[in-house]
């Protein structure tokens, strides 16, 4: 019998994942630098590594034979896991860069966590993904600093960004189902190993703090933006368009 | 008709015509010590004298071999997020990526000549410096990133394995790691050409099609009929070129004609056939000037692309603004603390 919390957990990290992905996408050949595009194109690329893999397992779970492009291409948004802190626009690069600091200080710690899961599967992706999210939290860090520490207008930039993307933090640390919780990593008791990290960059940058409240909806329960409609149609279409067809 | 106004827009092959290569003419001594040289060595390294006239031209080889890296990123980059299968997007993302490499290595080669990467990316930017004109056609369709796998990374790698061996010691190697990736790209977009033709009625119209539209601009790639290439004497005996553009192309299509009856589709002309007495496939005639309309910046995007590159650079000033500002700070403060 299909374990459903479980399956929606892992949903939700490949499609946190695969939307980041997506996002990171759009940068490849559009950086500021050329290093820049090899970069992004590398965390693009280890997420998009991250949702396959997720997926595949996922499917696994379901076990009603989808494989890791029936999901990514013919689910509709209302069935998409994902947290809407990945999913919105992302063609700033302060942005981007807030995000990122974001979103891979939370996956190293929940993949630190779940490396120690007694989900075999689970752990060994989580192990690897580890090393690949060091990097990430590195390079955003990198641009956080110089950023928020660069020119009078990259800070004052930088701080609209980070304000910007704060709304969405906090559905990042949702409780775990409790049928799960002696099984995987609990994102709610993220919350404080998470903040701290991010509060040292934020404070080494010489940013402030957001002091907002977060934004209601949970993409976790498929209640997303506006804004994954039109990334899901963009991406899915083609796919979409050869019903059966292999590529 | 005259070419002589034609400009270097192939990368990795003829580099054409133009003032900046023509000033600072050596004198003649160093110019046969220079052909001792190459003679007795094969291979000219950074420290090495060179005459001025070669050193610019090879500038300007690499430069728009660079760029091309660069704005090649374009088209396929269209298709990153339209990708049919993430299997595919994974290999397309990474292909771009290894694009933004190439330009990487062949501007670090050019910097080696005493120039600096930010200047030729300023050239390319006010239209001085060119790009290859295959890259001014649209990817209308997903199979349009099979096709330029195919053709266009199939044609690079004709033009720049003979680079391997120029006689320029960066630009050789770079060329080898550059060549080693193109292959991946070719076998790649080789594939996605076989599914789509071994797929659906859909998938395989959709692969013909691609394959029409890209045939001719990919052999206007090696540039104008060797009569008409008034430089490639000159980088012949420079050992910059080892293959006049006729002989590169002939090699291309003897090549590609295999490999399209293998993957069951056609190529767009009927004049094509394997002539014996010749030992290769004879073709029809190429219509040159559609590709210098491409050059002049009529072709399918040029605007869009200069449009793209050009925005991308403006948006990101901020950045590159904030991490010199940055280094600055950090440098002083290293100072004042010692
Ligand atoms: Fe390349
Ligand atoms: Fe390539």
């Amino acid at each position: 019998m299909t374990d459903r919390p479980l399956l929606d957990y892992t949903l939700g990290l490949a499609d946190d994942a695969l939307v980041s992905a997506q996002r990171m996408g759009w940068w490849i050949s559009r950086a500021p630098e050329l290093e820049e595009d090899v970069a992004l194109a590398n965390i693009g690329l280890d997420q998009l590594g991250q949702a396959r893999t997720l997926l595949t397992y996922a499917g696994e779970l379901e076990q009603e034979g989808r494989t890791e492009d029936d999901l990514a291409y013919l689910r509709d948004d209302r069935e998409f896991r994902n947290v809407k802190l990945v999913e919105r626009p992302m063609t700033d690069f302060g942005v981007a860069m807030a995000r990122l600091l974001l979103f891979s200080t939370y996956q190293l710690h929940l993949y630190r966590a779940l490396s120690a899961s007694s989900d075999a599967t689970l752990s060994g992706i989580a192990a690897k993904a580890v090393k690949e999210v060091t990097y990430h939290v590195d390079h955003a860090t990198h641009w956080v600093l110089r950023l928020g520490d660069g020119t009078a207008g990259s800070h004052a930039r930088m701080q609209v960004a980070l304000d910007a993307e704060w709304p969405y933090v906090d559905e990042l640390f949702t409780p775990l189902d409790p049928t799960l919780t002696r099984l995987v990593a609990d994102p709610s008791a993220l919350r404080d190993p998470v903040l701290t990290d991010v509060r040292r960059v934020v404070a080494e940058a010489t940013l402030a703090m957001p002091e907002v409240a977060p934004a209601l909806g949970g993409g976790r329960q498929g209640l997303h933006t506006e804004h994954l409609g039109h990334l899901l149609a963009e991406m899915q279409h083609l796919h979409r368009s050869h019903p059966g067809a292999t590529w | 008709m005259s070419y002589h106004w034609y400009r270097g827009h192939v990368y990795g092959n003829d580099f054409g015509t133009d003032a900046p290569a023509q000033d600072g003419q050596a004198p003649a001594h160093d110019e046969q010590a220079f052909a001792a040289l190459l003679a007795d060595e094969d291979r000219i390294e950074p420290r090495d004298d060179m005459p001025e006239a070669y050193r610019k031209s090879l500038i300007r080889q690499i430069a728009q071999h660079a760029h091309s890296e660069i704005i090649g990123m374009q088209p396929e980059g269209n298709w990153i997020s339209r990708a049919p299968s993430l299997r595919r997007k994974a290999i397309l993302m990474a292909k771009v990526q290894d694009e933004a490499g190439h330009g990487l290595y062949l501007y670090a080669a050019a910097e080696t000549l005493g120039v600096d990467r930010a200047d030729l990316v300023d050239q390319l930017h006010s239209g001085r410096q060119k790009y290859s004109s295959i890259f001014n056609y649209p990817t209308l369709t997903w199979a349009d990133v099979g096709a330029i796998g195919w053709l266009v990374d199939g044609a690079a790698i004709t033009n720049q394995v003979p680079l391997c061996r120029c006689s320029y010691g960066p630009y050789a190697r770079a060329m080898v790691r550059v060549c080693k990736e193109e292959s991946f790209h070719q076998r790649q977009g080789f594939e996605i050409l076989h599914t789509l033709s071994h797929g659906t009625t859909g998938q395989k119209a959709m692969a013909q099609d691609a394959v029409n539209r890209y045939w001719w601009p990919s052999l206007m790639m090696f540039g104008p009929p060797d009569d008409d290439s008034p430089n490639s004497a000159r980088s012949m005996a420079w050992g910059i070129k080892r293959f006049s553009n006729d002989e590169l192309r002939q090699r291309f299509v003897d090549m590609t004609v295999p490999q399209s009856e293998a993957l069951g589709l056609t190529l767009p002309d009927p004049d094509l056939r394997w002539n014996d007495e010749r030992g290769h496939y004879d073709y029809g005639d190429i219509d040159f000037t559609e590709l210098f309309e491409v050059i002049k910046g009529n072709g399918p995007c040029n605007a869009e692309r200069m449009a793209h590159k050009r925005g991308a650079h403006e948006a990101g000033a901020w950045v590159r603004e904030a991490a010199d500002a940055y280094a600055d700070k950090h440098a002083r403060r290293t100072e004042g603390a010692a």
